[in-house]
């Protein structure tokens, strides 16, 4: 299996004929997804490479029985379009437009959690099941079917990690993009919960950086909640406080959100920080060989806050000291939680 | 986008709340003639986008106009954290008997705007908050129905017990929130709220910073920025629609994406370097960004080489790759220049590059190595 998306996916794209949704559109249909129609007010009745178009969201469910939309629409018709899409049913919307209003987004991801439907993004890559289906805009040559998730808030660092895991034999069962805004769809706990309920995700890889608090948020799941290894890599170590690091949500505002209070956080929830993307496949495999050595934690017998986060504990304070000083970035922290052989961690 | 304390306080004025009298200045002898104009003592306040600008020493109580255009003399010109003050507030001096702190505020975790109000407002706001974050007093408002007045209500009583105060703080709270939602900001705030001894409330200060996605429908707010306080740089990345903020290192990043931007930062910084800048070209692959990237980076004097750090998605490879030939014919670099290239046409973008001879690493951690080896080169005259 997979998260949110699969061979099941039935996906309208809303802006099908503006220049990014026309390409993307054919990108997704090449890689094996079901277009089953695109959305352009006015073009109802024309087709995009053979997808068909119509005027509304509510006319192409009607025709196609989509269950997914993906949204390519400029900022100012973005969170107007998401109203569409969850209005007409859809319980499952994609929107990949940078740069829509705060203020607008607050009042469309109200209404999304009112009608219980699934927002990822604004400003994100978007998702990929290898195998099954893409939705966005991730390059779908660095996939390959596999059992590692990965969650990332950003775009092409996140291919740089997908990279890495492929280049390194550790393929993905999904692959998602929450996005880097302050408002967001879906979280890093969200995705979590649903990598540790997935039967074909054995390992996790989070991606966060610098701004807000969701990485707490997230070891803080990780630390009571999950039994399957994550390991994790934040950028914007070298971020300074009060610049906005490109996405609107990358910002160190007084003493919060900064790289060193995250990596600390997800330490001490026993998560490994690599200090370079290409790093993340070694501590991969740390994980999974922790897995499949320690039946205990496949069957979720890990009790939450036991000896093995209590350790975890005194190690990430160590790293956190490191962390603090900013010319040096964590090596690769493992964690005695991730260590096969218990007695390593005493050493 | 951050706006002036003077352009705040004009904006809190036109919906009605009461600030004091003054006018902005960008010279001392202007300063005189507005005191004068004012009569009796003033304030000179540095007009700068940093916070804690009065421990700083660019807030000064004058007595009269003679001391005002003495002590403008000292904060026009004057740094504060990094920015040089170039304009002076000069407003009436008020009598302060309670001074309070309220804010509205774009809050991440509840997905709503927050409306704070403190009774122990004024320069230790951050202090309150660290300490007794009980004299904080929060309401996330909803954002499809708005500030009610039963809720500005209720939290002007925890401000002010006399009546006529309580209307008027709620008065103000419901004006914030229409300046919050009207302009689009992701912060609204006035600290410290004055009362005065005839049982007025006064915005002391004021500060607005309005979401940079929404200037394209404030073009009112869009107008007022202050070019003369940004840097030169930073203002040629946004005409040139990058995103770039200027550091003081010595190895120039232009990566595409903004978090492949901070990693690559990051690990310049993890292997001994320092680096000069976050720059991101964006998603889409137009050549000319890349000469415009590399214009930018090459104005700054301190740059000993650059990183060039590309995973093609929607970015084409071979775009970037015609726009650094473009750059080169143009610019002429002078400092040496990695270049890392991979993903959605690569090999025609190597293809493209093969005659220029670069230095190019497959892997970001060579790539950053081999930077700042080169940039650890001294320069030959």
């Amino acid at each position: 299996m997979s998260i949110f998306i699969d061979k099941e996916t039935r996906l309208i794209v809303q802006g099908i004929t503006g220049r990014e949704g026309s390409f993307h559109a054919q990108q997704m249909k090449e890689f094996g997804t079901a277009v089953v129609g695109g959305v352009t007010p006015g073009k109802g009745g024309t087709d995009v490479a053979g997808i068909p178009v119509f005027d509304s969201v509510e006319d192409a469910v009607a025709a196609t029985g989509a269950n997914t939309s993906v949204i390519y629409v400029p900022p100012p018709f973005a969170a107007d379009a998401i109203f569409e899409a969850v209005d007409a049913g859809i319980p499952l919307v994609i929107c990949i437009t940078e740069g829509i209003p705060a203020n607008d987004m607050m009042k469309a991801y109200q209404h999304v959690k009112a009608a219980g439907a699934r927002l990822i993004g604004p400003n994100c890559p978007g998702l990929i099941t290898p195998g099954a289906a893409k939705v966005g805009i991730m390059p779908g040559s660095i996939v390959t079917t596999g059992n590692v998730g990965v969650v990332s808030r950003s775009g092409t660092l996140t291919y740089e990690a997908i990279w890495a895991l492929t280049s390194a034999g550790l393929g993905q069962s999904t692959c998602v993009g929450i996005g880097g805004d302050p408002i967001i769809g879906t979280n890093f706990v969200d995705c979590l919960k649903a990598f540790q309920e997935d039967e074909q995700t054995e390992a996790v890889v989070m991606i966060g950086e610098i701004g807000g608090a969701d990485e707490e948020a997230a070891a803080d799941f990780i630390k009571n909640h999950m039994t399957k290894p994550v390991v994790g890599f934040i950028a914007g170590t070298a971020a300074p406080p009060g610049k906005r690091m490109g996405h609107a949500g990358a910002i160190i505002l007084g003493a919060s959100g900064t790289a060193a209070d995250k990596i600390a956080a997800l330490n001490a929830a026993g998560v490994p920080v690599a200090g370079s993307p290409t790093e993340l496949p070694a501590l991969v495999k740390q994980g999974l060989d922790r897995v499949k050595g320690w039946p205990e934690a496949i069957s979720g017998k890990r009790q939450p806050g036991g000896e093995c986060c209590a350790k975890a504990q005194s190690t990430a304070d160590a790293f956190s000291v490191h962390a603090s000083e900013q010319s040096v970035v964590p090596e690769m922290v493992v964690c005695p939680g991730l260590s096969a052989n218990k007695k390593d961690v005493t050493e | 986008m951050k706006i002036h304390e003077y352009q705040a306080k004009q904006l809190f004025a036109e919906y009605g709340i009461t600030v004091p009298a003054g006018e902005v200045a960008t010279s001392p002898a202007q300063v005189a003639e507005i005191a004068r104009g004012i009569g009796g003592p003033v304030m000179v306040k540095a007009q700068v986008h940093v916070g804690g600008r009065g421990k700083a020493g660019g807030v000064k109580y004058a007595a009269d106009a003679v001391v005002a255009e003495e002590i403008a003399g000292k904060i026009l010109g004057m740094d504060i954290k990094g920015l040089t003050v170039t304009k002076v507030l000069v407003t009436a001096a008020e009598e302060i008997v309670s001074e309070a702190y309220v804010a509205i505020v774009l809050d991440r975790a509840t997905k709503r705007p927050v409306l704070m109000v403190s009774s122990e407002g004024g320069m230790d706001i951050e202090e309150v908050a660290a300490k007794t974050p009980e004299k904080i007093h929060r309401l996330a408002i909803d954002p499809a129905v708005g500030l009610r007045p039963y809720q500005a209500r209720n939290l002007a009583q925890k401000l002010y017990q006399a009546p006529k105060l309580v209307r008027q703080a709620t008065d103000i709270l419901m004006k914030m929130s229409d300046v919050y939602w009207d302009l689009d900001a992701s912060l609204a705030e006035i600290n410290p709220l004055i009362t005065n001894s005839k049982g007025e409330i006064i915005a002391l200060d004021a500060k607005i910073t309005v979401d940079d996605n929404s200037l394209y429908r404030q073009r009112r707010i869009a107008d007022m920025r202050d070019l003369e306080a940004e840097e030169v740089s930073e203002v040629a990345a946004r005409e040139a629609d990058l995103s770039y903020v200027k550091l003081d290192g010595t190895i120039g990043c232009i990566v595409n994406g903004a978090g492949l931007a901070m990693a690559t930062m990051d690990l310049v910084k993890r292997y001994g370097g320092e680096p000069a800048n976050f720059l991101d070209i964006g998603g889409s692959s137009n050549p000319q960004k890349v000469v415009s990237a590399m214009r930018i980076i090459l104005s700054d004097p301190k740059v000993r080489a650059i990183l060039i750090n590309i995973f093609g998605g929607i970015t084409r490879c071979d775009d970037v790759a015609n726009g650094l030939v473009a750059a080169f014919d143009q610019l002429g670099p002078t400092v040496p220049i990695v270049i890392r290239l991979v993903g959605t046409n690569e090999a025609e973008a190597a293809a493209i590059l093969a005659d220029m001879n670069l230095p190019c690493a497959a892997t970001l951690d060579e790539a950053v190595k081999k930077a700042i080896e080169l940039a650890a080169v001294p320069v030959t005259a």
